[in-house]
């Protein structure tokens, strides 16, 4: 999947402003009418309700109002992102038995303790965990809203 | 005619409950009756959403329009006709 340079970027520095605690947030994506992710849109940097160097739950005020901002854009929430800050960016036990979304990209940073911490993706579904490669691509300006 | 009917969108992992519907109508003056009126015709919904005290499950947040009922009167807030209600699960992991 392709993923815009700019949204990397956002979640590498979202990760490390939350360090030494998890940092998390949603992705939002075009919508094309088969329910699958593609054209990822948006990171919404949100805040971590939990606090802890080893746990997430994204801040549902934060959740509903991304959710609400997807949707006045015509896309939707299509993943989720977080941080691990000492261990390799894959799903560790509490991610899969959190995963409650069959259709999102569940996208993890870590170890965000070193220079280049790694960006992975994948789909968790019925427990068993399936990586997507992501292709870093330089995204698309959006022409700018005028009044 | 006291109309108290309200939209009630229902997330992914609930919707096998209810017949794959992505908003689903619902009556009832608070979101207590909303939840007892919607578990009253999907079997097993109302267990996604209640914890066995009758509480809301820790897990799952309730929006009434666009307020969070843990910060207003929790399952007894109030909910006017022609409310959306979205019930959204916590979005966790480690």
């Amino acid at each position: 999947m392709e993923i815009p340079r700019q949204i990397c970027e956002a979640i590498v520095a979202h990760a490390r402003f939350a360090y030494p605690e998890e940092g998390c947030g949603l992705l939002a994506s075009g919508v094309d009418g088969t329910g699958a992710v593609s054209d990822l849109r948006m990171a919404y940097c949100l805040t971590n309700a939990t606090r802890s160097p080893t746990r997430y739950t994204v801040a549902p005020n934060e959740h509903f109002r991304a959710m609400r901002h997807a949707e006045a854009n015509g896309w939707e929430l299509s993943g989720v992102f977080h941080s691990h800050t000492h261990s390799a960016p894959y799903p560790s036990p509490t991610d899969v038995a959190g995963a409650l979304e069959p259709d999102w990209l569940y996208v993890i940073v870590g170890p965000t303790d070193v220079e280049s911490p790694e960006i992975r993706a994948y789909w968790i579904r019925d427990g068993k965990i399936i990586e997507e490669p992501l292709t870093v691509v330089d995204g698309r300006r959006r022409p700018a809203r005028t009044r | 005619m006291n109309d108290q009917s309200v939209q009630v969108r229902i997330p992914t992992v609930m919707r096998p409950l209810v017949g794959g519907e992505k908003v689903i109508p619902a009556t009832g003056a608070t979101v207590r009756a909303i939840v007892a009126d919607i578990g009253g015709r999907h079997a097993g919904l109302a267990e996604r959403i209640l914890d066995k005290d009758g509480e809301l499950h820790r897990f799952v947040n309730v929006f009434v329009g666009d307020e969070d009922v843990r910060y207003l009167d929790g399952l007894d807030t109030p909910v006017p006709a022609g409310t959306e209600i979205s019930i959204i699960p916590a979005v966790a992991g480690g």
